[in-house]
């Protein structure tokens, strides 16, 4: 089948291109190229620039959980040493604006609709200048006793279908409940999260005439240009985001916040560049929380343990107004069998800072969820929790009938369990103990959607016989710059040496960003295009078709015929750009990857400590562009797994809404000793519906049910069936059988 | 934070001198940096002791002369302290991380102030902050708080590790002031808040930690057991510290100290005769948290630092006497 | 003030306040922004430093505590033997993702070599507890220590 280049991906790509080029790079473990650098402290993120006559920006956050501004003692503190200004603009955001939004969010910070919301910013020469003037900033409020709700469980607190989350719902959950064989109905619950990336946000904006400049730290940047764009009424083209190097991002970086905004505003106010960093502690407490879930989970399941019913219904919350509420449901949708379904998302709304994407929203805590029920269902049939989920595939997505593209979870299963030595495994609970420790296993299944976003990309082969490839997506760590430069060189036979990446700049063309894992599939199926069409004009040199040129190690070739990419190009650098949309493929096929998780756990017999031993992870998304890079997703994705499971809570105090924790000595996410030797095992898998490079996303699958592997561990070691994560001792040393008594 | 001056004392008597017209010494600055920077602490005026005297460490007739400014990595990396004074060691290594502890001293962490979150957030009432403004931790979210040693106007625990182990090695705090040196029992030093939470210890104004002295070592098994949220790097749950001498199958000699437990590094000396001359088991060890817990309360999140300590003081004390024997 | 510093073997002089803290002496007035700014309280470790060779929090020390002592940051580190082999190490096993910790971590990490050679997982874990990496990289981290101390790895990271 010919393809066009057409933008929308609407006929699964069977070419399967990049199995059928020489260079022999694609897929391979190659370092980032950016790797020496990082090591020497010489990437520069955001917060980094110098720019003459730069001056520093702090924000100062309300002390009252909702109201309105009356006066701000200004003069008191514009008369303090350095001190240049003092913000409360109608254009400065009340809330961070969520991913793919593109338009601004609530502004005007008048109105305080959390605790903690900036509502000024102090700028002064520096920041010590900035920072004390801001700590001494009186601001009075009016209407700040007013009740609201902060406890999305409180009577107060409007509970709402959100509008973007239509149920599911199919046949007669109910009924299947009283025919089943095994049933569980279970409510389980999962706390707020923090994305937590180590570098906190942080903007310098610079003003040129009426262009605003902006070095930010940034995840999806052609969305935040239009963001920023719409918080100060100017036209997107005016603004230019130079991001090449992000701190991480989780989510927390998707879309433009209070930082980039102020500072903005800030410069042209002064006509000098702005700084404003963030705190960690204003981090924690403005920009981005996952919701807390309360989840129902019904499973009902016939005497061979396969579903004949499934529920999965959750309570979520959020600021009024918000269109996003954690999907929590999203892959229960395709995941199992069980024809008679009720799946649901509600939102209470509630005035706590913004509830957004934290990595993998939805997935992240209702896999967890589902597969500590799938454990509960597995006990009470009496079957080996691998071959429950072995028995609940179904041919087609349940109720809406529609094929799955791919999906490896059987071979991730098998292969996990062979590689923990799942077979050690003993079925019930409080059989192992080792000293004061017992022990304990767990599997869950990993499963998480599959999303493109539409990307641009400009591939230049130079007229050297180098290449480069130029785009506005982002790295935040997740290994761009490698797999860009892997997918060029892999499609112009060139070696990696020989591609140079320039990402991070929104003056080259808008890749898709980095977030829900689809920045890889996205950005690098547009350079995979723009490489075709490059393809095309050499073939069209050497007089053949462009998929049946061969290229190695810039030598091209055709049947007898062969000549340099040198000679070929003459002395003419060649460019394309090459871009794709989301299509039909993304309506007939069920799209996600897939894995398993297996988890062996210690228990402590007394304190009710728990640690993870050892733990596989076996995954299947496709083509691996870079084994290396997407081994450490896979990795990193786990930790957040050991974190979601054992230590990581928001806690909210529930008079005023305020963080409690709002810092990294009391926000306990996995340190070293947490992290045991973790295995990854990647599947090989080519998915054509997914993506002209047959790859799906990888970024966030590590956390899918990982915390239900180790939750379910843990009931193992020790029989404590803890259904509020995370699993920390309070939860376990109620229920713990007698430390001094051994084993039968 | 807010500007201000820095002043370098040269030796103690130096410090103490510049002390009589006002200022707060500073030594590693690992706790009141944090302070200075969200304006909790806001001096106008910091002495700094790091280029004195104290940083000596010298065995005597009496024991060991821990210097205030020794940092808390020098100390548990001494040999005599690893070899005779092993509980200390192992609390010190036990908490932070040792960037924290190539800073922190031995006389600051001593003074170490609370992590209660309401403490350190300056938009909620806190009385050992701000005295009589109240106690937001009381009925907020009170998971990491004490249930031993608690008032109506605080709720807060002594966060440290180091301390504890030194309450159970009989530690003297010494020190110089206005009014001549002091040795004070460590156990004497931390203070319960009482309706005064504000003073976390005895140090009069102008007085200063020169050392601290450890008595001769008792030759006994000697624990460190700190549970804790995460494997490493957090402050404890409940911490007990242990030493204990066996004979002929019973305990001879036993001290035991709670940390994060109370308002203060908790020690108990009925609890110990409870267990003095007794053989070891899981139902001594239950009447030992009995005494030891009668009078611990709840606020509701904390709850569960009862039944915690009551199952750490076992488990150390099994390990420990388990240990003894062999 | 005028305070006189040794950094990665240079004089510097900067006129500054006593009481600044050292990071931002260095990434402000010294333009040296490999160390990191990561909490400002002690707690994620990004900004490491050695002061005479012990690693410290530049964010907790004052500047006016550095003056005379000799400062090495993630700018320097390799140029002595130890650092440059944990650098190396770093980019052997692909360590670093979105970077933003590892300055802190290869400080840690050298300061842990010279004072233990060959350290154990478990050494590892304990020294390097105060050092957050929010990627995750912690199993490299390990695998690197051991590989910059010529010992075997001991955990797949291929």
């Amino acid at each position: 089948m010919r393809m066009t280049l057409a933008d929308m991906y609407n006929t699964p790509d069977e070419r399967n291109l990049l199995d059928t080029m020489k260079q022999g790079i694609i897929g391979k473990p190659l370092d980032r190229p950016e790797g020496p650098l990082k090591v020497t402290g010489t990437a520069t993120y955001s917060a980094e620039y110098k720019l003459d006559g730069c001056v520093e920006g702090v924000l100062v956050l309300a002390d009252i959980p909702q109201g309105t501004v009356s006066t701000i003692h200004r003069d008191d503190v514009v008369a303090m040493p350095g001190v240049l200004a003092v913000l409360a603009d109608e254009a400065m955001v009340r809330r961070s604006t969520q991913g793919t939004s593109g338009k601004a969010p609530a502004q005007d910070v008048q109105t305080v609709d959390y605790f903690a919301q900036p509502v000024a910013l102090v700028v002064a020469e520096t920041f010590e200048q900035a920072r004390e003037a801001a700590l001494a900033l009186k601001i009075e409020y009016e209407g700040a006793g007013n009740p609201v709700p902060f406890d999305p469980e409180s009577a107060d607190a409007e509970v709402e279908t959100p509008s973007d989350s239509k149920p599911v719902k199919g046949g007669d959950l109910e009924q299947a409940m009283r025919d089943a064989a095994f049933a569980i109905d279970v409510d389980y619950d999962t706390p707020g999260h923090a994305s937590a990336a180590m570098e906190p946000h942080a903007t310098i904006a610079e003003w040129q005439d009426d262009r605003l400049i902006l070095r930010g730290s940034y995840q999806m940047l052609a969305f935040n240009v239009k963001e920023i764009a719409d918080c100060l009424s100017i036209s997107p083209k005016k603004v230019r985001i130079i991001a090449p190097y992000v701190g991480g991002g989780f989510g927390s970086k998707l879309g433009i916040t209070h930082e980039a905004v102020a500072a903005a505003i800030a410069a042209k106010e002064l006509g000098r560049p702005v700084r404003v960093v963030m705190t960690r502690q204003q981090v924690f407490q403005t920009v981005m929380r996952r919701s807390e879930t309360r989840q129902r989970v019904r499973l009902a399941a016939d005497a061979a343990g396969k579903l004949i019913g499934l529920g999965h219904e959750a309570l979520v919350s959020n600021l009024p107004d918000e269109d996003f509420a954690e999907p929590v449901t999203q892959a229960t949708e395709f995941l199992y069998g069980g024809e008679n379904r009720l799946l649901k998302v509600e939102v209470a709304r509630i005035c706590r800072m913004t509830a957004g994407s934290v990595r993998a929203p939805g997935e992240a805590v209702g896999m967890q969820v589902l597969e500590a029920a799938m454990d509960e269902l597995a006990e009470k049939a009496g079957l080996d929790p691998v071959e429950l989920r072995k028995r609940n595939l179904p041919a087609k997505v349940p109720v809406e009938g529609t094929p799955y593209s791919s999906r490896m979870l059987v071979e991730a299963l098998e292969q996990g369990a062979a590689q923990l030595g799942w077979d050690r495994r003993k079925p019930s609970p409080c059989q192992t103990r080792e000293g004061d420790w017992w022990i304990g296993m767990g599997v869950a299944s990993a499963a998480r959607v599959n999303v493109m976003i539409p990307a641009e990309a400009r591939v230049t082969l130079n007229a050297d016989g180098t290449a480069l490839v130029e785009t506005d997506q982002t790295d935040i760590g997740t290994g761009t710059y490698a797999i860009l430069g892997q997918i060029a060189g892999e499609m112009l036979g060139l070696p990696i040496s020989k591609v140079r990446v320039v990402l991070g700049d929104t003056s080259l063309p808008a890749g898709a960003g980095s977030g829900g894992s689809f920045g890889a599939i996205s950005t690098g199926s547009a350079v995979m295009r723009a490489c075709e069409a490059i393809r095309k004009k050499l073939g069209k040199k050497l007089g053949c078709e462009g998929d049946a040129l061969e290229i190695t190690d810039g030598m091209a070739s055709h049947g007898e015929k062969q000549c340099s990419l040198i000679d070929l190009l003459d002395g003419e650098d060649m460019a394309e750009i090459g871009s794709i949309k989301p299509g039909k493929t993304f309506k007939d096929f069920s799209q996600a990857s897939y894995g398993a998780f297996f988890a062996e756990v210690g228990v402590h017999a007394f304190t009710g400590e728990v640690r993870v031993r050892r733990m596989t992870g076996a995954f299947g998304f496709g083509r691996v562009l870079n084994a290396k890079t997407a081994r450490s997703q896979c990795l990193g994705g786990m930790v957040w797994g050991i974190g979601s499971a054992l230590t990581e809570e928001l806690a909210f105090d529930m008079r005023d809404g305020h963080l409690v924790n709002h810092d990294l000595a009391e926000y306990h996410v996995p340190v070293h000793a947490d992290v045991p030797a973790l295995d990854v095992i990647l599947l090989e898998e080519r998915d054509a519906a997914a993506s002209p490079l047959q790859a799906k996303g990888v970024g966030e699958l590590g956390i899918c049910g990982a915390a239900g592997a180790i939750a379910n561990a843990v009931y193992n070691a020790c029989g404590v069936r803890v259904r509020s994560f995370p699993l920390t001792l309070d939860k376990i040393i109620p229920h713990l059988p007698d430390p001094f008594v051994s084993p039968a | 934070m807010k500007a201000f001056a820095l002043d370098h004392a040269t030796s103690a008597q130096g410090a103490i001198h510049a002390l009589q017209h006002g200022g707060t010494v500073i030594a590693g600055g690992t706790n009141l940096v944090d302070l200075m920077k969200l304006q909790i602490a806001a001096p106008d005026r910091v002495i700094s002791i790091r280029r004195t005297e104290l940083g000596e460490m010298a065995l005597d007739g009496e024991g060991l002369r821990i210097g205030a400014l020794v940092t808390n990595a020098d100390c548990a990396a001494d040999m005599r302290v690893r070899e005779h004074w092993p509980l200390l060691a192992k609390a010190i290594l036990a908490g932070a991380s040792p960037q924290l502890r190539n800073r922190a001293t031995t006389g600051g962490n001593l003074c170490q102030r609370t992590r209660c979150g309401y403490f350190y957030d300056t938009t909620q009432a806190c009385n050992k902050r701000d005295p009589g403004a109240g106690c937001a931790a009381r009925s907020g979210f009170n998971r990491i708080h004490a249930v031993l040693g608690t008032s109506d106007s605080c709720i807060a625990t002594y966060p440290g590790d180091m301390a504890v182990a030194m309450l159970a090695l009989d530690a003297v705090v010494l020190t110089e002031g206005p009014s001549g040196p002091r040795e004070i029992p460590i156990a004497a030093f931390h203070r319960m808040p009482g309706d005064d939470p504000s003073r976390d210890n005895v140090l009069e104004a102008g007085e200063l930690i020169t050392a601290v002295r450890l008595p001769a070592p008792t030759g006994g098994i000697q624990l460190y057991r700190k549970v804790r949220d995460r494997a490493s790097y957090a402050f404890a749950l409940v911490s007990v510290a242990v030493d204990v001498t066996m004979d002929q199958g019973r305990i001879a000699r036993c001290a035991l100290a709670f940390g994060s437990l109370g308002t203060v590094p908790w020690r108990d000396p009925a609890v110990e005769q409870v267990l003095i001359g007794e053989e070891p088991s899981a139902a001594l060890f239950a009447k030992a948290a009995n005494v030891l817990l009668k009078d611990a309360k709840g606020l509701g999140a904390n709850d569960f630092k009862i039944p915690l300590a009551a199952r750490a003081l076992a488990a150390t004390l099994n390990e420990a006497t388990q240990a003894g024997k062999a | 003030m005028s305070i006189s510093l040794t950094v990665n073997g240079r004089k510097r002089i900067v006129e500054t306040d006593a009481d600044k803290p050292l990071l931002w002496v260095l990434r402000e007035d010294l333009d040296m922004p490999g160390t990191k700014f990561g909490c400002g309280a002690g707690l994620c470790g990004a900004c490491t430093v050695h002061l005479d060779g012990d690693a410290v929090r530049s964010c907790q020390t004052p500047i006016a505590d550095a003056a005379g002592k000799a400062i090495t940051t993630i700018e320097g580190v390799g140029l002595n033997d130890i650092g440059k082999r944990v650098q190396e190490a770093w980019v052997a096993l692909d360590v670093p993702q979105c970077d933003y910790c590892q300055a802190g971590q290869i400080m840690s990490a050298t300061a842990l070599l010279k004072q233990n050679p060959k350290p154990t997982p478990e050494d590892i874990d304990g020294w390097m507890s105060g050092n957050i990496c929010r990627c995750a990289t912690y199993m490299r981290i390990r695998a690197a220590i051991r590989t910059a101390a010529g010992l075997p790895a001991e955990e797949s990271v291929a």
